[in-house]
């Protein structure tokens, strides 16, 4: 079970994109490229993404021929915008998750890379960052992605304490975290950790003690969410069954301000709701790409694709299995299985949900004068900083953050 | 020789030209379910009015609701052939059914229909015995002088009791037990009987022929295509084709566009004489230029004086109805304006709440008629409808004297008040003797004085108290219900007003009042209900990003207080590429959602919270699983 994809349209054949995409170009965004890898090793109790183990797939041959196909939408995605006009931009951000890329070869993540490379050309400094298990990597895998071009990896390390990584089913040792954030690091790689808090039956010093353990790893990158009970996985059958407890919202809120006390204090800032760095230079640009709005082509099965044109934008989502992406690619065919086309109203919403949540927030221009009455209120609340609501910049503080939703509804309304 | 009259006979009992010696004005007293529909079924089959084909069971109750119900809301009156073979003469007789509203809510309705009358047919369910409100309209029954025959019904069922039952109505209307008819409205048997007792029994009509006419109004149906068709039992004079007519009670004059009977179709006749019941039609759109209880005359030789004195319906009942779409305000409004036209006794005011936005004050008769009104808006105009709990009407008397009425509880005034007064009923419970200790206490906590009570058999006994209506428009009947296992019926009619001691509790949100829930309760309960909707609400509002304290209060005096504690955290963790269409998605939904909240204060109140927290269930939300 994965998530179920948005309602949309259904795109053309040969998933060309609108005349007006390429009409309409004040300024062109920057480009950004991610790549899906589907296929873990085992899937984890509360995942729903878009992943497959050898054996829900029925063998591995598709997993094995995966990087192929996905070098045919690379080659699709290089026409498309071609056509449009936007074909000659280097790609700024790489971006490979899954799943668990580190499944495949690392030969198939050198030879994506390359073909991204090969295709658009990579800017100089432009960030590539691997998703990985710490126990899928050794020192010279790691090396030899460094080698290739990547230049960070972001491992998934959810929690230092055994019973509740037990209760998320993940399958690597914790000691195994520290260790291989020393690999990455020799190897030249910026490392990020993500984390998970409020799993059931994590009390708040067992979350003390993940985040302190991935402080002590000496990373400048941290992300942390809040575990969310996703409808068709087998936590939300254990939940329903009462086998577990559903996350509280409450705890999940003391947890986070632990976890911004923590990281704050070594020396890491907010700079996403669920993201600290220790410069900026130290953020995820991929990631601040979707939220400014940027361009990104998303290869692999069920991933999701973005063009803006102003005050328009088109965006897509690919075929969720990968054998039916396999087979629309070997036919000549996009993968694109629904889009929507966005107009002024959708781009400004988009804008106003994924810019607030941001550390350099919004400008309270870009507000539509209706939202900007709210911002006083919101100020009064303790909900927006006051005194970047003075500079003209719409920033959440700490319990605006906790209550970001809230707040994105307000400046919406 | 059959019943049902030969041509040649037929013609000398013709509208306008049947003597009255000939006549037989009777009415059906029954409870619901006893059966009176399938009853008059079964005459009009019998009397030949209705052939088999044509026949649909409960011919008479037009609309569906009150089929589904089977309940009569609107008389009609029916015109039926008999003949009677009496020492080798055949007798033509022209029988008039009056089909009498069964509920309490229609007391005066009743009394019009029995009015018309000279006899009643009391018709009890064999296997149940007789209810409170079938009580009632035999006394209203008796007190009109109509001749009684008492029938008990159902006979066909394996539960049927006549014998015992038999006993129970000779001993309320006198006679012997023997004299009990027994019929079946479903199989047919005894319905011939009946009707021979019926033309045996029933006296004919006395008026005179030569006085200026003089017609009772009992009836006054709004029709789509006719307008309002008004029905009259003539008792002097006649009424006649195109001529002017007058109503008493208002001096206006109409013209007689139509006058006939119904048998059971409407049959245009050559006019309505002495005794004779049928319809006119004269062309208004509005039953209330053709009131219940008016006297009907002609204009060129108008009557001195009505028949009765004629009063307006009061409502007794009132609430507040309000479009759950705001935007069907004007549908509403238009639905009871049109059932205003076939609905003496609806009234209705529009009035503003903060929390439930434009909607109406509507007065009814009862909570039956409450019931029938929501239910008809709903279903014939497609409404969804938010009611407040309902309320009757409080006389305040403030310490300046000046006197306050109050039909709405957020309206109860402030300041000094001498005395509040509200309105009392005569209520009638009949139940098994078992649940005396069950009905008493149920009584006793809804402020009950117990006036008498009588045993009507070793079984059964009736209990008569007087009531505050406040106490028993809520759930009083339901309540009775359950506490007798379904054995108790009950009669109220209005029995004045009392003095009380009665405050207004208040519900605020954060501090601020919302109307749709203040009430008027009796100062001992007034801690009950401020626990009971404080309660409801901390479970029914979702929490807001501050503390909400929820109070109840009695003027400035804080009785009860829930608080619903700030949300911490409402943001969700992840947003990245693919999160982002499902995640605006969510966003517009939500601004929907949010147009259907009312904010009371700062606070979002979701429009479901309310409909909830009116709804009838008294659990106070404590014992619902949460979610």
């Amino acid at each position: 079970m994965t998530p179920a994809l948005p309602d949309g349209e259904v795109p053309p054949p040969d998933g060309h994109l609108p005349g007006w995409v390429g009409q309409a170009t004040p300024e062109v965004p920057g480009f950004g490229v991610y790549l899906h890898v589907p296929f873990c090793a085992v899937r984890c109790g509360y995942c729903d993404f878009n992943t497959y183990t050898a054996s829900e797939l029925g063998g591995g041959a598709s997993q094995l021929a995966y990087a192929q196909t996905a070098l045919r939408e690379i080659d699709l995605a290089a026409r498309t915008l071609e056509a449009v006009g936007r074909g000659s931009r280097e790609v700024g951000t790489v971006f490979v998750g899954g799943g668990t890329p580190t499944v495949l070869p690392t030969e198939d993540l050198v030879r994506m890379l390359d073909h991204v490379r090969g295709t658009w050309g990579l800017e100089s400094g432009a960030e590539v960052t691997t998703e990985a298990n710490p126990d899928s990597v050794t020192p010279g895998s790691l090396a030899r992605l460094a080698e290739a071009g990547f230049t960070r990896v972001s491992f998934g390390m959810q929690s230092a304490v055994p019973h509740v990584l037990a209760t998320l089913e993940r399958t690597h040792d914790p000691a195994r975290v520290p260790e291989a954030v020393r690999w990455a690091q020799d190897a030249g790689l910026a490392v990020s950790l993500d984390l998970i808090y409020g799993t059931p039956g994590e009390s708040l010093d067992d979350w003390r003690r993940s985040v302190e353990t991935a402080v002590a790893c000496g990373v400048d990158h941290v992300s942390a969410y809040a575990l969310v009970v996703e409808p068709g996985t087998k936590m939300a059958v254990q939940v329903r069954r009462g086998e577990l407890d559903l996350p509280d919202g409450d705890d999940q809120a003391a947890k986070y301000e632990l976890v911004d006390d923590l990281l704050e204090a070594s020396g890491l800032a907010w700079y996403e709701v669920s993201n600290w760095a220790r410069t900026p230079a130290d953020a995820c640009q991929h990631n601040l790409a979707y939220w400014r709005g940027a361009d990104w082509w998303g290869i692999g099965p069920g991933a999701h694709s973005h063009v803006g044109a102003g005050e328009r934008a088109v965006r897509w989502w690919n075929v969720k299995h990968p054998r039916a992406y396999a087979s629309r690619l070997e036919g000549g065919l996009s993968p694109a299985a629904g889009r929507e086309l966005l107009g002024p109203a959708e781009v400004g919403l988009e804008r106003t949900l994924l810019g607030s949540r941001i550390r350099e927030g919004l400008a309270v221009a870009s507000l539509t004068a209706r939202a900007r009455t709210a911002v006083a209120g919101l100020v009064a609340d303790e909900l927006l900083d006051g005194r970047s609501a003075l500079q003209g910049r719409v920033v959440l503080t700490r319990r605006g953050r906790l209550l970001a939703d809230t707040v994105v509804r307000a400046l919406t309304d | 020789m059959s019943p049902i009259p030969s041509t040649e006979l037929t013609s000398r009992i013709q509208p306008a030209a049947t003597p009255p010696s000939l006549l037989r004005n009777f009415c059906i007293i029954a409870h619901i379910d006893h059966g009176k529909s399938t009853l008059a079924d079964r005459m009009l089959q019998l009397t030949g009015v209705v052939d088999q084909r044509a026949m649909r069971a409960q011919y008479l109750d037009r609309m569906d609701i009150e089929r589904e119900r089977g309940i009569t809301i609107k008389s009609q009156a029916v015109r039926m052939p008999w003949a009677v073979e009496q020492d080798g003469t055949t007798t033509p007789y022209a029988l008039n059914m009056i089909d009498t509203p069964g509920h309490v809510d229609f007391t005066y309705e009743v009394s019009r229909s029995l009015a018309a009358c000279e006899g009643a047919v009391l018709l009890v369910d064999a296997a149940q015995g007789i209810e409170a409100q079938t009580l009632a309209n035999l006394y209203l029954a008796m007190e009109n002088d109509l001749a009684i025959i008492p029938v008990l019904n159902k006979i066909d069922l394996p539960a049927a009791q006549p014998e015992r039952y038999a006993e129970e109505i000779a001993g309320l209307v006198g006679g012997d037990p023997a004299d009990v008819l027994r019929v079946s409205g479903k199989t047919g048997a005894g319905v011939t009987e009946l009707l021979d007792r019926i033309v045996a029994t029933v006296p004919g009509p006395v008026g005179d022929a030569e006085a200026p006419a003089r017609a009772m109004i009992f009836d006054s149906v709004y029709d789509t295509y006719r307008g309002v068709v008004t029905y009259v039992r003539v008792v002097d004079g006649q009424l006649n084709p195109r001529e002017k007519i007058v109503m008493m009670s208002t001096r206006a004059t109409h013209e007689l566009l139509e006058i006939g009977v119904i048998s059971p179709e409407a049959i245009r006749t050559q006019g309505l004489g002495v005794g004779e019941v049928g319809y006119l039609i004269t062309g208004v759109k509005d039953v209330r230029q053709s009131k219940v209880g008016d006297t009907v005359t002609n204009a060129s030789k108008p009557a001195n004086q009505a028949l009765a004195e004629y009063h307006d319906p009061r409502p007794m009942v009132f609430s507040g109805l309000y479009p759950i779409d705001g935007s069907d305000y004007p549908v509403l409004r238009d639905a009871l304006d049109k059932l205003k036209l076939n609905d003496a006794a609806l009234a209705y005011e529009p009035e503003t709440s903060v929390a439930l936005g434009f909607g109406f004050r509507v007065g009814f008769l009862g909570l039956l008629h409450l019931e029938i009104i929501r239910e008809r808006l709903e279903r014939e105009f497609d409404l969804d409808l938010i009611s407040t709990a309902p309320n009757v009407v409080y006389e305040v008397t403030m310490e300046d004297r000046s006197i306050v009425t109050v039909t709405n509880p957020s309206e109860f005034p402030g300041g000094k008040i001498g005395e509040v007064r509200e309105p009392v009923v005569k209520a009638t419970i009949l139940a098994p003797s078992e649940f005396i200790g069950a009905v008493m206490e149920l009584c006793q906590s809804r402020r009950g004085d117990l006036q008498g009570m009588d045993y009507l058999s070793a079984e059964r006994v009736e209990m008569r108290y007087m009531l505050p209506l406040a106490e028993i428009v809520f759930d009083f009947f339901d309540q009775l219900k359950s506490k007798t296992r379904g054995y108790a019926s009950l009669d109220y009619e209005p029995a004045g007003e009392q003095a009380a001691d009665l405050v207004k509790v208040d519900i605020l949100l954060q501090g601020e009042q919302v109307d749709a829930f203040s009430a008027i309760v009796h100062k001992e309960k007034a801690y009950a209900y401020g626990v009971m909707m404080a309660g409801k609400l901390k479970d029914l509002i979702p929490r807001q990003q501050f503390e909400v304290p929820i109070q109840a209060a009695v003027g400035s005096r804080v009785i009860a207080r829930e608080t619903i504690r700030a949300i911490r955290k409402d943001v969700l963790a992840k947003c990245y590429g693919g999160d982002i269409s499902r995640k605006r998605k969510l966003l517009e939904k939500q601004k929907e959602g949010k147009k259907r909240m009312k904010t009371i204060g700062r606070v979002d109140v979701p429009q479901e919270a309310f409909i909830a927290a009116l709804s009838s269930d008294d659990s106070g939300g404590k014992d619902k699983p949460k979610k």
